[in-house]
């Protein structure tokens, strides 16, 4: 169970003064159960990247498969697809078209033939996933806070009960308390459903924390995919590209050459901790012990 | 899909026509349009057709993207010459059933279509080598004169560039939630007329709420910089006839007169 995309090739207005090259010989497999984040720099070419995975756009030249099919063949079902891939768009609130806020999480199981009940059962089971209260299921989408429509946005695409969920950027123009909640929730279905997450970010800080496998994408190429740590260390190539590695990796290197014996792959806030503190142990032992100080 | 509309279609470029003053091409297109109507021979239209060729050559335009822009109107000159070439009394060349073709009706379909199409031709090129902002301003520039008689130009002109700076930003809207909502299972293409209109509720309520909130937001912004309308406005690129314009002008007047002349001489 996996995407597959061989030597992708994606081009907007081909053939015009307006042709840009969105994509460049693309080869990447996603397999199940990864929770992967792809980063890249405004118009790197992620988003049309994500969407290649659910087949919202057909490649210019190029395939990709889903379980070993190729999804652009004439007979294939892409509208199963998409309930198997489900994506959330950036900015997911402004779907929203209902009247109620059930109402509308239930349009996607709806359209998967599903009956009301049924529906309303799925959409219930997603509303609880992504922390939404029982009392405003009744209410307008309209009337909710960014936050809360954001959850409620993300249920609509959970309660079809996607084995693969891609997010492109779910957390932008969140405050810092609503963007971990989410990710948190989000992290929560990867262990607990076992879906495949595919996240989109600009923060460097969140793929760190939550992703086990990081694509930089950069000028419609992949320049990177890898383990965040592995990624991050190359953090002076990726700023050219408008990138940078996460703020604690730059302390870390700092710490490194000012000869703190730290190892500078760390990417989270926690791993530096218990980093520093067993290197200043090390140095100061004699200190904390209340020994004689001799360097 | 809908990326491939091309009336309203800026093409960038830095040819002749390109950096010529709005308001001369606005008066070049009304003078050719009217000229369109004024032929009605052979030679006439010969004459017409050099004219919009050299300002194709010109203007660096590919003659593809030109030809675009018919495309939308194929069905309506189709439906016309039908009913030219069916309904015109004259002469009968060919009777089949009640529909009867006569000669008359023949030229007169013809002569419709080249209209039709060197209208079409000919205010695209317009579109295509103005921006709407420049369009605008020349619109503005040149029907100042009605506010005397309390037309709000300024303010019609104003609406004008807004809505065309919008069509781009709603096209891409609607592009991207209908992906959304295909993303969740939505049916855009198949059922029958009843279906396809309540298939459509999930991209119209979206597109209005965006729509609306778009306008909110910019009105919101607009006051803020404290908009008031056109009194004492100055602008910051103001229309400066150059010498460009003034030989521009004399080949239209040229162009005009010749194309009274031969209305006159009745070539």
């Amino acid at each position: 169970m996996s995407i597959e995309l061989k030597n992708v090739t994606y081009t907007y207005s081909p053939g015009t003064s307006y042709q840009i090259h969105a994509l460049k010989d693309i080869n990447l497999e996603i397999p199940d159960g990864q929770f992967i984040g792809v980063i890249g720099h405004t118009g790197s070419g992620k988003s049309t990247l994500i969407q290649h995975f659910n087949a919202l756009i057909q490649p210019t030249s190029g395939t990709v498969s889903y379980n070993g099919e190729d999804v652009w063949a004439e007979k294939y079902d892409r509208r199963k697809l998409r309930s198997e891939v489900g994506l959330v768009f950036q900015y997911p609130e402004h779907q929203l078209f209902e009247s109620d806020v059930l109402s509308d999480v239930c349009f996607g199981p709806m359209n998967q033939g599903m009956t009301r009940e049924q529906a309303e059962e799925e959409a219930r089971k997603a509303l609880h996933h992504v922390g939404f209260k029982e009392e405003n299921f009744d209410k307008s989408p309209f009337e909710l806070s960014g936050g809360q429509k954001k959850r409620v946005a993300i249920a609509g695409v959970l309660a079809m009960n996607p084995k693969i969920l891609i997010l492109d950027e779910p957390t932008a123009g969140l405050d810092p308390k609503g963007r971990d909640e989410i990710l948190d929730q989000i992290a929560q279905l990867h262990k607990v459903r076992g879906i495949t997450i595919v996240l989109v970010s600009h923060s460097m800080e969140d793929v760190a924390k939550y992703a086990q496998r990081l694509i930089v994408v950069n000028h419609g190429e992949i320049a990177f995919d890898d383990t965040p740590k592995k990624v991050f260390a190359h953090f002076r190539e990726m700023e050219p590209m408008g990138l940078a590695a996460p703020q604690i990796t730059y302390i870390m290197h700092a710490l490194k050459e000012k000869g703190l014996d730290v190892d500078p792959s760390d990417t989270t806030v926690e791993e530096a901790k218990q980093d520093i503190l067993e290197a200043l142990k090390k140095i100061n032992s004699p200190l904390l012990k209340g020994g004689v100080k001799n360097d | 899909m809908i990326r491939d509309i091309t009336i309203g279609q800026y093409y960038p470029a830095k040819s002749p026509i390109h950096r010529m003053d709005p308001r001369t091409k606005l008066f070049g297109t009304l003078i050719f349009i009217i000229s369109v109507f004024l032929f009605h021979s052979v030679a006439g239209y010969a004459v017409a057709t050099l004219f919009l060729a050299g300002m194709i050559i010109i203007s660096q335009v590919p003659v593809k993207f030109i030809f675009k822009g018919l495309k939308a109107i194929f069905m309506i000159l189709m439906i016309t010459m039908v009913f030219n070439i069916l309904l015109t009394p004259g002469e009968v060349l060919w009777k089949i059933g009640i529909f009867k073709i006569t000669r008359e009706g023949i030229s007169m379909a013809v002569r419709m279509a080249i209209r039709l199409v060197y209208l079409v031709i000919g205010s695209s090129l317009m579109t295509l080598t103005t921006t709407p902002n420049q369009l605008t301003d020349g619109l503005e520039k040149s029907l100042r004169p009605l506010n005397k008689i309390h037309i709000p130009v300024h303010e019609i002109a104003m609406m004008m560039s807004i809505a065309l700076r919008f069509i781009p930003i709603l096209l891409e809207e609607t592009d991207k939630i209908m992906k959304a909502q295909i993303a969740r299972g939505a049916d855009f293409e198949s059922g029958n007329l009843i279906q396809k209109v309540k298939n459509m509720v999930p991209l119209l309520v979206p597109l209005f709420i965006s729509a609306f909130r778009r306008a909110n937001d910019l009105a919101m912004a607009m006051e803020a910089r404290c908009y008031h309308g056109g009194d004492n406005r100055t602008q910051m690129k103001p229309l400066h006839y150059t010498r460009r314009d003034h030989i521009a002008y004399v080949v239209l007047f040229v162009y005009l007169a010749v194309a009274i002349g031969f209305r006159v001489m009745g070539w």
